[in-house]
């Protein structure tokens, strides 16, 4: 199999470049892409990339697959690969810092600027605060989330503002509060997001959508907290 | 050596899993300078893959729930090696800790009166085991260690802790007087590598379980913290004790929460018999995990195993119906069409016992201090020397941890090693002076790696550690094979001594940190393997074909392994809670 790599070295390299490489792959056993770089790694140790958990839940190994974004450990060569060729790159829209290892700095400035932490400010109880299973149901879909940036990088509006809009993994993360009975700031919450950008350069292109590697669905959370923000100011 | 540029904090913490965050949040909110060294961005850490949930006596489903029943569970579940006071200190101390982390905002499922869904796990009883199966672990779906994870760095982030995110600890920098005076690490993204001083330094860097080729651990769990210790010549206290967990999905390892079976699911052979009735008649398959891995081998070694290889057994589930599942079990569901192609709603998962769990780690006091043994044998603190989560022995579990305990295991000790050490610099511990010659010793592995022109690649000898392991240190073991084993381990030391890496470059160079992972496996391995052979018994995950019986009169007691003449000394168990009564040992029956 072909497989072409995205390759840059900071401190040799000009410019990056695709390179080729090829790969046997075994009978009868469905490899993920993970498996495929740790092979192309043998064959080539200063092939760079993150990956940790290899079962999709710590978040580190999202790249681009022949143009889609998605966890490379989850996803199974059979699935990407097209006529026996497969171009693997970095995230696209952020700065790279070597192969395909993408700096999260400004997917993670984003996550931080919607306060992602539960406010109450309430003194606590001697046990735990009560909330009942419908209002602990909102929060599913939107706790779930594991910040492997697949759904801010293949979206537009974060490619063209990314110091600007919070993007969807960011927004996802602020209805993850605003909808979580226990929280008291949604007022001051909101307050923050109703400026032109923050979120309101959601185009409803829905990339982040079909990107999720856990199946999650930040257009859904944005259009909440759009709907909050419409209704807080009539 | 060229000078080194040098960063200073009162604490610092390696690891950013659940202990090493749980710290950082207690030191940070004390105001206290603080730093987190982390490898991965904190929310990658192993911590994110634990399922289940984490075991508590909250009395939210039994509201007559005591945590003197989970103590007994816990000693009990130990093998009766687990020390009681720190037992005692876990279970006590577990509620207040859980409530704080509901607190923080954690997920947690919940029951129709609003508290804390609680799910039954293995080796769970209520009244001392008079009582029949109790239901203690708290869950967030079956994605607890997820919730908790995120929950913990959402706290620090709000608290202002430094993060060194993305930043790889080599070795302790130890003085001439024998204490801990920070670290010596690398900064991924650039190469440069920098002195990070402490007064204090909390190793919080998780297991080690990718020494062997089967294993639910992610591929960054390489001992890193135990290798640092062990390099520094501090000893290790019952590292011969690995968990194998039942259900590892067969072939790929990826854990299948011991939930399923809290939930109601059970194992069969390929005969369809639910083979644990046999094997544990009252807990049946929620009896400990290291009594029901050794069943499903035996069955698997007397021909009743599924597939055409035989080599696995099934977990079946689909008796539970696609509304439990979803609701209760969502990752499963998804990780076993991932990994498995099965259904659960429909088909059952083909599970094998895989490596989990280190019980054994750096020793330490409840309150988090590392220990070494005096020339008298007594227990003896290393100064400015902490250590929290998998990677310590305080040690609760023993010879068997018990499902849901390591958790609480994370935030219960993570938090006392934060306050003590909060309550040791108030006290004035001052900075302790390291040399050149100090700084020098601590960078000297990854210096001979720097050096290195020729030799083996580091991932045949990694793969080759991994099997020697698997072979000779599995779920049962002789001495015959561990000898072999030792032999082997010897030959690979020398080999990793002289292997190669030939990509020296600064920028995110994931071979070098490969590299230097494989010194830290080395060091596990190799300890793991003479604590075993030494212990010549059978007890909790400790199953030796020609020692099959426990042996209290010899063995009932911590291992403690001295890296400096390759000893394995013993340690005394402590068996003195503060406010129950002792729970003295009796034969471990599920």
């Amino acid at each position: 199999m072909q497989v072409s790599v995205y390759r840059y070295d900071p401190d040799v390299d000009e410019a990056p470049q695709m390179r080729d490489m090829s790969i046997d792959l075994p009978e009868g056993k469905e490899l993920m892409v993970l498996d495929l770089l740790e092979r192309l790694k043998e064959q080539d140790p200063s092939l760079s990339y993150r990956r940790s958990c290899r079962e999709g839940v710590c978040g580190s190994d999202g790249i681009n697959m022949n143009g889609l974004n998605g966890l490379a450990c989850i996803t199974p060569v059979s699935q990407v690969a097209k006529r026996g060729k497969l171009a693997l790159r970095p995230l696209p829209g952020l700065p790279v810092i070597r192969d395909l290892v993408v700096d999260m700095s400004q997917f993670f400035d984003q996550f931080e600027k919607v306060r992602p932490y539960l406010i109450n400010d309430q003194p606590p109880p001697a046990q735990e605060r009560l909330q009942s299973p419908e209002e602990r149901a909102e929060l599913d879909g939107l706790y779930e989330c594991i910040l492997c940036g697949c759904c801010s990088t293949a979206c537009p509006s974060f490619w063209w503002n990314p110091d600007k809009f919070v993007g969807p993994a960011g927004l996802l993360q602020a209805y993850r509060f605003l909808a979580d009975s226990r929280d008291t700031a949604s007022a001051e919450r909101l307050r923050d997001l109703e400026d032109p950008f923050s979120v309101f350069r959601c185009r409803g292109i829905m990339n982040c959508v079909n990107v999720c590697p856990k199946g999650l669905n930040p257009t859904r959370a944005i259009g909440k907290i759009r709907g909050l923000l419409v209704r807080q100011g009539t | 050596m060229a000078a080194l540029r040098k960063l200073e904090f009162d604490g610092l913490i390696v690891g950013g899993g659940g202990a090493g965050l749980r710290a950082a949040l207690e030191l940070a909110q004390s105001g206290l300078k603080t730093a987190v060294i982390s490898k991965v961005f904190p929310t990658r850490s192993h911590t994110v893959s634990a399922q289940g949930g984490i075991t508590c006596a909250i009395a939210s489903e039994d509201p007559d729930d005591d945590w003197r029943w989970h103590m007994y569970d816990t000693v009990k579940g130990s093998d009766y090696i687990g020390d009681q006071d720190a037992i005692e200190y876990m279970c006590s101390e577990g509620p207040q800790a859980v409530f704080e982390l509901e607190h923080m905002g954690l997920p947690f499922s919940r029951t129709e009166s609003g508290r804390i869904y609680q799910r039954p796990f293995g080796g769970q009883s209520k009244d001392y085991g008079k009582g029949g199966q109790a239901a203690r672990t708290c869950a967030a779906a079956d994605r607890t260690g997820h919730a908790l994870l995120h929950t913990l760095y959402q706290a620090n982030v709000k608290s202002g802790a430094t993060f060194l995110n993305e930043w790889f600890a080599v070795d302790l920098v130890k003085n001439q007087d024998g204490a801990v005076a920070g670290v010596i690490a690398i900064e991924i993204e650039t190469g440069d590598v920098v002195y990070v001083a402490s007064r204090a330094t909390v190793l919080a860097t998780g297991g080690a379980g990718r020494i062997y080729a089967s294993t639910t651990n992610a591929l960054m769990n390489t001992g890193d913290g135990v290798g640092m210790a062990l390099r520094a010549g501090f000893p290790v206290q019952d590292i011969e004790m690995w968990q194998f967990h039942p259900t590892g999905i067969a072939g790929a390892g990826v854990l299948v929460t011991e939930g399923c079976r809290g939930e109601g699911g059970y194992l069969i052979n390929k005969d369809g018999e639910r083979f644990m009735e046999r094997y544990a008649p009252t807990a049946k398959d929620l009896a400990g995990r290291d009594v029901v891995a050794r069943s499903m081998i035996i069955e698997l070694i007397e021909g009743r195993g599924c597939g055409e290889a035989g080599d696995h057994v099934l977990l079946k589930l689909d008796h539970l119906g696609e509304t439990v599942l979803n609701s209760r079990l969502p990752g499963i569901l998804e990780l076993s069409r991932t990994f498995a192609h099965v259904d659960p709603v429909r088909q059952p998962i083909p599970v094998v016992p895989t490596c989990h769990y280190m019980m054994g780690g750096i020793p330490t006091q409840v309150r988090g201090q590392a220990l070494t043994q005096d020339e008298a044998g007594r227990d003896q603190a290393i100064e400015g020397l902490y250590a929290a989560g998998e990677a310590a022995c305080v040690s609760v579990h023993g010879a068997n941890r018990l499902g849901g305990n390591s958790l609480l295991d994370l935030i219960v000790f993570g938090r006392a090693a934060g306050l003590h050490i909060e309550q040791a610099v108030r006290q004035g511990i001052s900075a302790r002076e390291a040399s050149e010659s100090d700084l020098e010793a601590a960078s000297a592995r990854l210096a001979r790696w720097n050096a290195s022109t020729s030799g083996e690649s580091v991932a045949a000898l990694k793969r080759e550690l991994q099997n020697c392991m698997q072979t000779s240190f599995g779920v049962f073991r002789t001495e015959k094979h561990m000898r072999r084993g030792i032999e082997s381990l010897k030959g690979l030391r020398e080999r990793i001594g002289n292997a190669h890496l030939p990509d020296k470059s600064n920028a995110f160079n994931t071979a070098r940190l490969e590299a230097l992972e494989l010194d830290n496996l080395l060091e596990v391995a190799y300890a793991t393997a003479v604590a075993a052979e030494a212990r010549r018994e059978s007890r909790g995950a400790h199953a030796r074909e020609d020692h099959q019986q426990r042996d209290d009169e010899n063995w009932l007691c911590h291992s403690l392994y001295f890296p400096d003449d390759e000893r394995v000394a013993k340690r005394a168990v402590n068996f003195e809670p503060a406010t129950v009564p002792v729970f003295e040992p009796m034969e471990r029956r599920y």
